[in-house]
């Protein structure tokens, strides 16, 4: 499975399906929802946490909270 | 006729530079009922209607995931509430509307009327992007839209303008209809509308954007070297050392200028009043108590300046991102870095400071561990200590002992706040939702008048919330210094002055030994006695005692304490004098009291110990009860006698 972990650096993917977690309407909230495109922008050490570019601006997740996130690459 | 206007608004979509156009110097600060949210509010008087501009929390939907946010969710659910607005201005951030339509869309179909304000309208050319106004217009039927930049102060009339004309929300035709808030535990109902309002608005997005948004080149290019995983740590630090640095050399100005007025005042005050009892409680307990506060003010203000810098910038959330990962064994998150650094200067700030942690768990630890990072009060207890029982000697020709011994006592502060905050962490049962999702705003260039607003405020908080607990504990420490039972104080000092009066003292230090005799007699003296007993087995007698006890009011007071009972005040910086005869101070069975076991002990003593009023006035505003203070200064205190006890039977 891949997951937003397994993305690396300016690839773009677009996503799949976000795995049940208590975080999920967090997650939507921030526009992580199935059928949005995104890229990895930067990481930090170790890549956690990680920076993501999607719908033109930066978030940044955890590690625990990107593997949540189901990808498809573009 | 009085209106509530609601603003509400992503976060980083210069809601806060909006307010400060709209509400200038004219703004409030409170709480939101019950919570230790804080509340900012400004009135503006038009013509025949009065505006009260209520600024909420920025929130990216309704459905909170914080105590902040939570504020937002029920003033709204509850139409009766007291914040219910009438109207809602929303802010959004032009650039980036998708996600900033969300939240919108939502206040729109609660049927608030609404103006809402696309902000940073300049960005939208420059990074090429259109948008077509009147099909927005007709996306949202009934709500007045306006252009405005913030930042450089345009649009305030236009926004004005739209507020006064009475909004009719019959037409609207909301994206769900009859639309109520989902229940807040409820997450699978706000998670399906959260996708559902995404979806209607991409379906619409095409009709009034042309393009698609990118992040800005410039933000990119600044990104690659300010969170590069070595350049990003080097430039953090180098920042951290500036601030500290410019804080630690300019602080003290005014500081010592502000000591210097009050005691000026004090002395004044005394000599012109006429003496007794109230030429006392105002020379001596208000006066100083006052001077005690004000003190304090320019580093908050300094600490506070530089924050509002960083932050106005996007530059904090870039911290927060690189010291996420290093934090989290600790039970803190990347948002606690700042507090806890800032804590190196002074606690108070520090605590303030901690606003921005979302989670009220990670924020209580940050609070509570922050006065163990050593500041820069405890500096003058430290410089003493070490010079009277410490030997400056070179270790391995190129290490100063002394300085080694002071470097490790910062150290000790900064590994006990983190171990206290695993512990903390372990013991305190908050349901805890750590996460870390965090938005990298665009970098901008700040805004000044934001800065100063931000400055103003905290200094603000500080001077009256926090003011009114350090006065009272000022005044009770100087009743307990100024009365004794009976009239032991007036006899013994009487006893001391006719002892005193052949002998070839000068009268300054004849004054100095009368001073030293009523204290040893006063209800402190006392104390300090009655608490002999109890910190003997950490090496210090009752003269130690009487000023620990004052030294609560502030750790540097310990010094001027122990000049006042040695009899050796002096003017001057150096503590030449005081070092002298603390070193010839002998207990009774003829060593020195001061020797290295009890200055390590001491030292130690107050690395751990909430010997600080004023942060003990922070903690209960900021927390909203004593509860956490009292747990605070009571766990600090046990830390401080354990770890004195064995680091005197250590050196002993």
């Amino acid at each position: 499975m891949t997951t937003l972990l397994d993305l690396e650096i300016e690839k773009k993917a677009v996503v799949l399906e976000v795995l049940p977690s208590p975080l999920n309407a967090k997650m939507a909230e921030m526009g992580i929802i199935e059928g949005v495109e995104l890229s990895v922008a930067f990481k930090a050490p170790f890549g956690d946490p990680i920076a993501i570019e999607l719908n033109g601006s930066l978030l940044s997740l955890r590690k625990n909270e990107a593997s949540l996130v189901k990808i498809q690459l573009i | 006729m009085t209106l509530k206007i609601g603003l509400f608004g992503n976060p980083n979509t210069g809601k806060s530079s909006l307010f400060n156009m709209l509400t200038g110097l004219n703004q409030h600060v409170g709480n939101f009922p019950g919570v230790t949210v804080e509340k900012k509010y400004g009135v503006i008087k038009r013509s025949e209607k009065t505006f009260t501009i209520i600024d909420f929390p920025g929130i990216y939907s309704l459905y909170p995931t914080s105590q902040d946010e939570q504020v937002v969710y029920d003033v709204l659910e509850e139409p009766n509430h007291l914040d219910f607005p009438d109207m809602a201005c929303v802010v959004l951030d032009s650039s980036n509307l998708s996600r900033n339509l969300l939240l919108l869309t939502q206040l729109y179909d609660l049927k608030i009327p609404i103006v809402a304000i696309l902000n940073m309208w300049d960005l939208v050319e420059k990074r090429g992007l259109t948008i077509d106004l009147s099909n927005l217009e007709k996306t949202f039927p009934g709500v007045t839209f306006v252009q405005t930049n913030a930042r450089v102060g345009l649009g305030k009339e236009r926004i004005l303008e739209a507020l006064e004309k009475t909004v009719e929300t019959s037409n609207y035709s909301p994206v769900i209809d009859s639309f109520e808030l989902a229940k807040i535990e409820d997450k699978k109902s706000q998670e399906n509308e959260i996708k559902l309002r995404y979806g209607w608005i991409n379906e619409k997005l095409p009709h009034f954007l042309k393009s698609k948004p990118v992040v800005e080149e410039g933000t990119k290019k600044i990104d690659k070297i300010l969170t590069h995983p070595v350049f990003g740590y080097l430039i953090f630090l180098s920042i951290l050392f500036a601030v500290f640095q410019f804080i630690f050399s300019f602080a003290v100005i005014p500081m010592d200028f502000i000591d210097l007025k009050f005691s000026q005042l004090s002395e004044w005050v005394g000599t012109t009043m006429q003496s007794g009892l109230l030429n006392d409680l105002v020379s001596q307990g208000i006066i100083p108590g006052i001077g005690g506060v004000v003190v304090f003010i320019p580093q908050i203000a300094l600490l506070f300046f530089f924050l509002s810098i960083l932050e106005e910038t996007g530059y904090l959330a870039r911290v927060v991102f690189l010291m996420d990962r290093l934090m989290r064994p600790f039970g803190l998150n990347g948002k606690s870095v700042v507090p806890l650094m800032s804590s190196v200067a002074c606690a108070i700030p520090g605590v303030m400071a901690t606003r921005t942690i979302a989670d009220w768990k990670e924020r209580l630890i940050t609070i509570l561990v922050a006065p163990l990072m050593s500041c820069s009060a405890r500096i003058p207890v430290f410089t003493l200590l070490i010079s009277l029982t410490i030997t400056n000697e070179d270790i391995a020709g190129i290490f100063n002992l002394q300085g080694i011994v002071l470097m490790g006592l910062y150290l000790l502060g900064i590994v006990s706040a983190l171990l206290v905050a695993i512990v903390l962490n372990k013991l305190i049962k908050i349901k805890f939702s750590g996460y870390l999702l965090l938005e990298l705003p665009s970098y901008k260039s700040p805004r000044w008048k934001n800065v100063i607003i931000n400055v103003l405020e905290k200094v603000k908080i500080f001077s009256l919330d926090a003011g009114k607990v350090i006065l009272a504990i000022s005044i009770i420490l100087w009743a307990l210094a100024t009365f004794g039972p009976g009239n032991t104080m007036e006899t013994e000092a009487k006893k001391r002055e006719e002892s005193l009066a052949s002998s070839t003292l000068s009268e300054d230090e004849k004054e100095q030994q009368i001073a030293s005799v009523k204290l040893e007699h006063s209800y402190i003296g006392i104390m300090g006695k009655g608490l002999e007993p109890v910190i003997a087995p950490l090496g210090y007698d009752w003269k130690i005692g009487i000023s620990l006890i004052t030294s609560f009011a502030a750790r540097e007071v310990f010094v001027g304490s122990l000049a006042t009972i040695y009899a050796v005040h002096d003017e001057s910086e150096e503590n030449d004098r005081l070092i002298d005869r603390l070193k010839k101070e002998l207990k009774p069975d003829g060593t020195p009291v001061y020797t290295l076991a009890t200055g390590m002990s001491l030292m130690v003593f107050y690395v751990f110990a909430m010997q600080c009023m004023a942060t003990l006035a922070v903690v209960k505003r900021e927390t909203n009860s004593w509860k956490w203070p009292i747990i605070q200064i009571v766990f600090m205190g046990v830390l401080a006698y354990s770890a004195s006890f064995f680091t005197f039977i250590l050196f002993s």
